[in-house]
């Protein structure tokens, strides 16, 4: 089932996503051809079946609190589209 | 003799004899790659100075008599791979400028081996697709049919290794996007269990399926590659610390006994194509022939596995894309008026509509009222495919079933339709969502003589008994030793 425009749009602010008027079309059919495939989910009873989150059993892995080799200030900001002095640059946030 | 034809083994017993050198070798591959590259579209970055700089080195090394597992093998590297000093762009434009600034931890591996980089390879972006028509720079084209596609998303990397522009390349695998394409190109990848090989530094799709691994032009080179690559890095929380076997010694072609289970869910003609029912059909019967015995099984919960995948793959990314946002990396867009607009219009201009489309699927699976719903309900049904694989490893020592319903499909063919590639992952995927190691291994030609792949998926961590299998498949079927032509 084509899904609304609008359900694109949210899902799209949620995503912070700004998408193009041509696509939003395609969009709402192509998700609601995917989400009603995934009805066939719907079929099974999970009721008392726990969620994987991780394929490989593993609890926490924790380390020795010890500083080692790490990313110098430069070279951490060395991508930023902005960047001055070490700190990365963004536009205004508060008036 | 061609250098850029030779396997890794071969290589090797070249350089330790200084029969040839690391120099030579690492030349010829890149003239190969000068040469076919127009046709094939595979590197996005060539490292050629890099390359010759590490030739170099090696040679020095083997003068010195003090070879390492991989001195002078020269490989392609999927470039999702962070690689200090050279740009890792996960054929996404919003990473078109990243230098990362550190290497990944099966980088520093291969450095310490001793092996020669020549460059980046090509795949759909942020490894979202099985085609490769999902990079944001240009499209990889299959070596055994220029109009077909290479498989994906690592298909950069198959295509190196099947056109000799490379003697071994890295891929990941997060549904299939090792096995896939190098069963469409017909080499050898193998997926490992889930913590088997370190992510630190592999930039993330889905966090708890992703996996690199190898590709290779035989199983003995994917044996080689695999060794060095495996291991436990405290870098990466997720990876496990467990003894890793020496997986060349394990190949020993003795299948006798084993026992390999035949999934009644995956051998089915139902939408599966003729070519592929009969090579995989040809490859039981030669194992049966080789003394191992087919079990039939069953993993009733295949049916929903793709489903399942489709929820979780994209929640996980919708998350771990959030990252790029114009501030920290990548390109930003400079007209925006605030910062929400700056992060809506480089996220919009900078990835492609595929990325997109997961986005925006991941993040309706993970929103308000439809949490449990979607991704929570994936997450019981990843539960019940889990289990199906550990019950069927009770009664069988590995998995056979095809890679793909059908061989490469054409350039353009399914552009429109997404839902219908995804479909195509039916036999890869669940490996991931159970973390179990998975390979392909060439097993014949479709009648329009494209390659077919082999699936063997194994037990955790039993990378072995899945390598040895299909090393006695290859060694006794011979199709990896046939070549396209360019």
């Amino acid at each position: 089932m084509k899904r609304t425009k609008e359900e694109v749009l949210h899902v799209a602010t949620l995503a912070r996503l700004n998408i193009d008027e041509s696509l939003i079309d395609t969009f709402a059919v192509q998700l609601g051809d995917i989400l009603e495939y995934m009805k066939t989910l719907d079929r099974l009873d999970t009721k008392d079946v726990p969620p994987t989150f991780h394929a490989v059993d593993k609890s926490n892995a924790f380390r020795e609190d010890r500083t080692t080799n790490h990313l110098s200030r430069e070279a951490a900001v060395s991508n930023a589209p902005d960047e001055e002095d070490g700190y990365f640059i963004v536009p205004k946030v508060i008036e | 003799m061609n250098l850029h034809e030779l396997t890794i083994h071969d290589a090797q017993d070249l350089l330790k004899n200084k029969k040839i050198s690391a120099q030579e070798l690492t030349r010829a591959a890149l003239d190969r790659i000068e040469t076919v590259e127009p046709s094939v579209d595979a590197y996005i970055t060539i490292t050629k100075d890099i390359a010759m700089a590490q030739a170099e080195a090696a040679d020095k090394t083997i003068s010195e008599n003090d070879l390492k597992p991989l001195t002078g093998i020269p490989v392609a590297i999927k470039d999702l791979i962070c690689t200090k000093g050279v740009p890792t762009t996960c054929a996404s434009k919003i990473l078109e400028n990243f230098i990362p600034p550190y290497d990944a931890t099966v980088m520093d591996k291969l450095n310490a081996a001793g092996a020669v980089m020549l460059g980046k390879v090509n795949m759909d972006e942020f490894a979202m697709g099985s085609s490769n028509e999902n990079s944001g720079f240009k499209i990889t084209k299959n070596p055994w049919n220029l109009s077909h596609i290479p498989g994906g998303s690592s298909g950069g990397s198959a295509v190196a290794v099947a056109a000799d522009m490379c003697l071994g390349a890295l891929g990941s695998d997060t549904g299939g996007s090792i096995r896939q394409p190098a069963s469409h190109c017909g080499v050898v990848g193998i997926k490992p269990t889930y913590g088997r090989v370190s992510r630190f530094g592999l930039v993330a799709f889905a966090s708890s399926l992703d996996q690199i691994g190898p590709l290779a032009k035989d199983v003995i080179d994917a044996a080689i590659l695999l060794q060095v690559l495996a291991g436990y890095d405290p870098k990466d929380s997720t990876s496990i610390d467990k003894p890793v076997p020496d997986y060349r010694a394990a190949l020993s072609r003795d299948v006798k006994g084993l026992k390999i289970g035949i999934p009644k869910e995956y051998h089915t003609s139902d939408g599966v194509s003729p070519d592929i029912l009969s090579a995989v059909e040809n490859a039981m019967n030669l194992f049966k022939d080789a003394g191992a015995e087919l079990v039939d099984i069953s993993l009733p919960h295949s049916k929903y596995a793709v489903a399942a995948y489709y929820l979780i793959a994209p929640a996980e990314a919708s998350s771990n894309l959030a990252r790029y946002d114009g501030v920290k990396y990548g390109v930003r867009d400079k007209n925006a008026a605030s910062l929400i607009d700056m992060y809506r219009q480089t996220r919009s201009t900078g990835f492609g509509p595929e990325v997109q489309r997961r986005i925006l699927l991941g993040t309706y699976a993970l929103s308000a009222g439809y949490y449990d719903a979607y991704y929570k309900k994936a997450s019981q049904i990843r539960t019940l495919i889990k289990n199906d694989f550990i019950k069927a490893f009770d009664t069988c020592d590995i998995i056979l079933s095809p890679v793909t319903p059908a061989p490469a499909f054409k350039i353009g063919e399914n552009i429109d339709n997404p839902l219908t590639i995804y479909l195509s992952d039916i036999f890869t995927l669940s490996a991931n969502l159970a973390g179990i190691p998975g390979l392909s291994v060439p097993c014949g030609f479709s009648q329009t003589g494209l390659p077919i792949g082999l699936q063997l998926m194994g037990n955790y961590f039993d990378e072995t008994t899945i390598l040895n299998a299909a090393y006695c498949f290859e060694q006794a079927s011979e199709f990896h030793k046939q070549r396209p032509e360019l």
